[in-house]
This record gives C-alpha cells, sequence and structure tokens, in this order.
C-alpha cells in the first residue's frame, strides 16, 4: 500500500500519527512526515489513519498493475 | 472516447502533475490509449520530502512513490526523454528515435534545477543540485561522509529548497552558510519583511546567513573537488560542499520549434491549462499541468506565473482532464497553496503572498513561537502565511476569495492589540533583479555572477 498525505490540508492533528505511529511522525511541533510506501504490516494501522484524519488529507493506493518500469501496452 | 473525441491522450513527463491528470482522465471516463512518457527511470515519486526526511535521513529515496489510486491501463515509457513535439505530424518525438502519436498532449515535464552558471565550476566535485532522486542520494551520501567533521555545507540562495537544505544540514551537525543575493531569505515567495523575521529564526539555529551577498566563484582545491567560494566582497569561504539552489528552470527545452510560448519561465497557457500560440490564441488539443505551465490565476490582478507548488499541480490535473473530457471549458481558480518544514517551523501560505504590496501580523508574534501575517494588495487581501499554525489558514483562504479589504478584520484572541500593516518588501525586478518566476516560492533569486567573462 502507498501513501499520500496532501500537506495543504493536513492540519497536524496527529490522528494518523497515533494511529500508525511507523509510517506517520511528527519533526518539530506541527510539521508531518510520513512513510510513503510503508510496510505491508501496517497496511490495517495505515487503513485506520486514514480513517481518522478529520481533514481527509490522506490517500491510500494499492499498485494495482505491474510496475510500470518496462514497456506495458493495454488496450 | 472523450466527448471532445480524443481516442489517444500522451502525456509527456510522468511525475505529480503526469500522473495526477492520468488518474483524473480515467476517472472521467476516458477510455482511449493513454500513453505516459518520462525521462527517469523511476515511477513516479513525490518531490518535496528529498529535501526535508531524506536529507535528515528518516526516508530513503525509494520510500517516496506516488500511490496509484487505480489502474490506469496507460502505456508507460519511462527512461525516454521527449525530443521534440510535432503539432502538425500530430506526435511526440522520443529520444530513442520514435513517434508517439496523439490526438490531445499533455504537457507536464515540471522543472530542473537551475544550474551554476559556470559549467567547471558547477562539475566539481562537492557541488550539488537539488531536484530529483539521485540528486538527493548524492548530496545525501556526501552530507552523511561530514557529518560530525566539522566541515562547513555553503548554500547558495535563500528560497525554499535552499533554506530547508540548510535546515537538514544542521540538523546534522553541520556548520551551515547560506548566501541570499536579496535582503531576506524567502523574500520572492513571501516578501523582506517576513522573510527577515525567518531569517532571524534561521540564524537562532546557527545558520551563518549572509544576507545581499552573491558567490563570486567556486574554486578547484587542484584536484577537481570544491575547496570554498569566492564571495562578492573578496572573502574566501572554506567549503567542502555546496549546493546551487537559485531557483529552477522549466523543462521546455524539447519544445523548441513546436511552434508554441515556451521558455525558461514555462508553457504559456491560459487559465484552463491550454496552450497559447505566438498570436495570444488557444492552440487546439495541448495542455500544460504542474510546474511548466506558466498562466494568470484569475483570482489575481498578477502577471503570468508558473506556480511550482504541490498542490497547483493536483488543481491543474483535475482541469485539464475536464477540459480534455468535456466541450465546456473550466478554468482552474483554486486557491494556490503551499507549505514548508524547515528550522522546526511549518510555514504554510495560501493566495500569492508573492506580489503583494502590504503585509500585516495578525496572530501571535514576530519574535518568537506561531504567526499568522495577511498580505494585502493595493487594499485587497491576497495571502496569508502562518508559521506553526497550521489550522487557521481556511479564514484566511475564505477572506481572500472574498477580496476583503486590507487590512482584514481578523480579531483573533491572539491577535495584536492594534495591528499595523508594512511593507511587504517583495522584490520588484527594478530595484532588486529576483529572477523570471519570483513569484514562485521555491525560486531563490537568481544570483548573477559578477566579474563573468
Ligand atoms: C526539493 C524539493 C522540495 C519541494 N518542496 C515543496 C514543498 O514543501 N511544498 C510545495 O508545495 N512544493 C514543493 N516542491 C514543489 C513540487 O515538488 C513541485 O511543484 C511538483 O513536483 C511539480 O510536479 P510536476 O509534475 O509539475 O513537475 P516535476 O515533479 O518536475 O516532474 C516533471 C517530470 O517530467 C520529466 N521530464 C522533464 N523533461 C522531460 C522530457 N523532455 N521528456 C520526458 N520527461 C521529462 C522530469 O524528469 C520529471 O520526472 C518541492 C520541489 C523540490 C524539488
Ligand atoms: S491525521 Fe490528518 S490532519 Fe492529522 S496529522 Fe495526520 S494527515 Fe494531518
Amino acid at each position: 500500500m502507498h501513501v499520500l498525505v496532501d500537506l495543504n490540508r493536513c492540519e497536524s492533528y496527529g490522528q494518523c500519527v497515533f494511529a500508525a505511529p511507523d509510517v506517520f511522525r511528527f519533526r518539530g511541533e506541527e510539521s508531518l512526515e510520513y512513510d510513503h510506501v510503508p510496510d505491508g504490516a501496517s497496511d490495517a494501522a495505515v487503513r485506520r489513519a486514514a480513517l481518522a484524519c478529520p481533514v481527509q488529507a490522506i490517500t491510500l493506493g494499492t499498485p494495482v498493475e505491474e510496475a510500470p518500469l518496462r514497456e506495458v501496452t493495454c488496450r | 472516447m472523450s466527448a471532445s473525441g480524443a481516442e489517444r491522450v500522451v502525456i509527456v513527463g510522468a511525475s505529480l502533475a503526469g500522473l495526477r491528470t492520468a488518474e483524473a482522465l480515467r476517472r472521467a471516463g476516458f477510455a482511449g490509449r493513454l500513453t505516459l512518457i518520462g525521462d527517469e527511470p523511476y515511477e513516479p515519486y513525490d518531490r518535496p520530502p528529498l529535501s526535508k526526511s531524506v536529507l535528515s535521513g528518516w526516508l530513503g529515496t525509494d520510500r517516496l512513490l506516488l500511490p496509484r489510486t487505480r489502474d490506469l491501463h496507460a502505456r508507460w515509457l519511462l527512461g525516454v526523454p521527449a525530443t521534440g513535439l510535432d503539432l502538425e505530424a500530430k506526435h511526440v518525438r522520443l529520444a530513442d528515435g520514435r513517434a508517439v502519436g496523439f490526438d490531445r498532449v499533455v504537457l507536464a515535464t515540471g522543472a530542473s534545477a537551475r544550474p551554476w552558471p559556470e559549467p567547471f565550476q558547477g562539475a566539481l566535485h562537492g557541488v550539488h543540485v537539488l531536484r530529483g532522486r539521485d540528486d538527493a542520494d548524492r548530496l545525501r551520501a556526501h552530507l552523511a561522509e561530514l557529518a560530525g567533521t566539522g566541515a562547513r555545507l555553503l548554500v547558495i540562495g535563500g528560497g525554499f529548497t535552499g533554506s530547508e537544505v540548510a535546515s537538514s544540514g544542521r540538523d546534522m551537525g553541520l556548520s551551515v552558510t547560506v548566501t541570499q543575493r536579496g535582503s531576506a531569505p524567502l523574500a520572492g515567495a513571501l516578501g523582506g519583511f517576513v522573510g527577515s523575521v525567518i531569517g532571524e529564526r534561521q540564524r537562532a539555529h546557527g545558520v551563518d546567513l549572509r544576507l545581499r551577498t552573491t558567490v563570486h566563484s567556486l574554486v578547484d582545491d587542484g584536484s577537481g573537488r570544491l575547496r570554498g567560494a569566492r564571495l562578492c566582497d573578496g572573502e574566501l569561504l572554506d567549503a567542502r560542499v555546496a549546493v546551487v539552489a537559485m531557483g529552477s528552470v522549466r523543462a521546455t527545452g524539447w519544445l523548441r520549434g513546436s511552434g508554441l510560448v515556451a521558455d525558461e519561465r514555462g508553457v504559456s497557457c491560459d487559465a484552463a491549462c491550454r496552450a497559447l500560440g505566438a498570436d495570444g490564441i488557444v492552440v487546439g488539443g495541448v495542455y500544460a499541468v504542474g510546474d511548466v505551465a506558466r498562466w494568470r490565476h484569475p483570482g489575481f490582478d498578477a502577471d503570468p506565473v508558473s506556480f511550482e507548488h504541490w498542490g497547483n499541480a493536483l488543481a491543474q490535473a483535475e482541469t485539464v482532464a475536464h477540459n480534455i473530457m468535456s466541450d465546456d471549458v473550466r478554468q482552474n481558480d483554486a486557491l494556490p497553496a503551499f507549505w514548508s518544514d524547515q528550522f522546526g517551523m511549518n510555514i504554510k501560505a495560501v493566495g500569492m503572498p508573492g506580489i503583494a504590496d502590504q503585509v500585516v501580523l495578525t496572530q501571535g508574534s514576530f519574535e518568537h513561537g506561531p504567526f499568522v501575517a495577511a498580505y494585502g494588495l493595493a487594499g485587497v487581501t491576497i495571502g496569508a502565511v502562518a508559521v506553526n499554525s497550521p489550522r487557521v489558514l481556511d479564514g484566511y483562504a475564505a477572506m481572500i476569495t472574498e477580496r476583503a479589504p486590507f487590512p482584514p478584520a481578523v480579531n483573533a484572541a491572539d491577535g495584536p492589540d492594534c495591528p499595523v500593516a508594512g511593507e511587504a518588501g517583495i522584490p520588484r525586478p527594478a530595484t532588486e533583479p529576483a529572477g523570471p518566476a519570483a513569484a514562485s516560492p521555491l525560486t531563490a533569486p537568481a544570483i548573477v555572477r559578477e566579474g563573468q567573462p
């Protein structure tokens, strides 16, 4: 699972840090930083974090297609 | 097929803006052939952490991949640059000789770091720029090598990228000197007044901040390594590592001869992200998105600029997808917003503080702790910046959208008793050459080397 936080929207409430402390953390008082590619073991915690975010700043993605590092032609 | 009949959409530039456009197109129901062309040999990744979490050592550059929220069913051509655009033949030429045909083309090639103007000096071992993964890996490795040796990091340019690099350098225990041509760091984006406030806080974190200072030349130690920098006042500053953070140049070289209006300031387009020809008329089927797009925001009385902010790429991607899929042309009027994290400060801004004439403290204190300042232009509130106050900006955003009078009536509990507006101190080209994209937060005022042949 891949994670993206819209840091314009994030208001540093910290719910995500509480839900998934291995993935999200504060640097300084108000600056959120996070691992975009957390370990699969954190998936459930990351989903909880995304649900808990009061401003819905967290987007989750699962690479469903093949990694596009070679030419992939569909359709 | 889209409402406008496009069967084949080609997106050039496979990073934030390109990926987001692709996702938005599929979300909007585009069922035709979609091709993404990117010169980096990586899946799309996120750049803002490069100068922050990556340099400080918390995240590797392999931990920045951008999530893909849906199957794109796209053809990905990664690791190959586009070298030309032929609007007659309707194809994009690639460096490997291939041509990729399109009905609609989206230009999303972003920008690259402005290189040091003297190539031999710029190629010295120890001289870095920071724009992509490889840059960050090299710089991180070099800084880690020097950490704890008391070595000096020289940062040339006190814009956002330079300031964030300086912050990470201090975190690693390096001694850090920042040279800034203008009178304050971040002045191009936030004005000299607020820039000075932030500059004082940078100094309090141990940065040797040299204002109104340019670097005359980078000096070789005789073996191709950086030994130091000759400053404009003649001082030879010792430094083993230097980061050239003099802003960026938009990646438009590949568009030469295409007939589009494109230079290092970006691709000229309208607020609907449609590229404009030399006559100022929309060129059908060509869109620009993200850092590479240069446009006039409909909400502000400002010159066209490229908004080199992460949020702009997101907003424009939606606009482009809409305008490809529908005949009703939508302008992007989302309020510009950006953030920066440095020296324990979370800096968030909305609107266009970079074009203001006045600024006023509305909450907190410039001396210490959190603060919020509002910006005005000709009596109208046009921007706000919040330092360590990430929860207040929605209210300011509403005032900016409503074109509230300046100074705005905020009346916050933590506001000053009698707010006094002052000069914002935005560098004007006439008085202080700030580079072509002075309104961009990531553009440090251009450093012009004196005495260059
Ligand atoms: C170090 C750093 C820190 C930043 N921090 C912040 C921040 O804190 N807040 C904020 O709001 N913004 C920040 N930004 C800005 C933000 O990252 C950009 O606005 C965003 O990346 C723009 O996305 P883009 O897709 O338009 O351009 P880019 O991300 O530059 O992507 C363009 C892509 O096109 C590729 N390309 C170029 N030429 C060609 C060609 N001829 N053919 C094929 N591909 C090509 C490039 O290699 C690149 O992959 C930061 C940027 C950097 C570099
Ligand atoms: S929960 Fe949401 S608002 Fe709070 S810190 Fe995390 S991302 Fe930001």
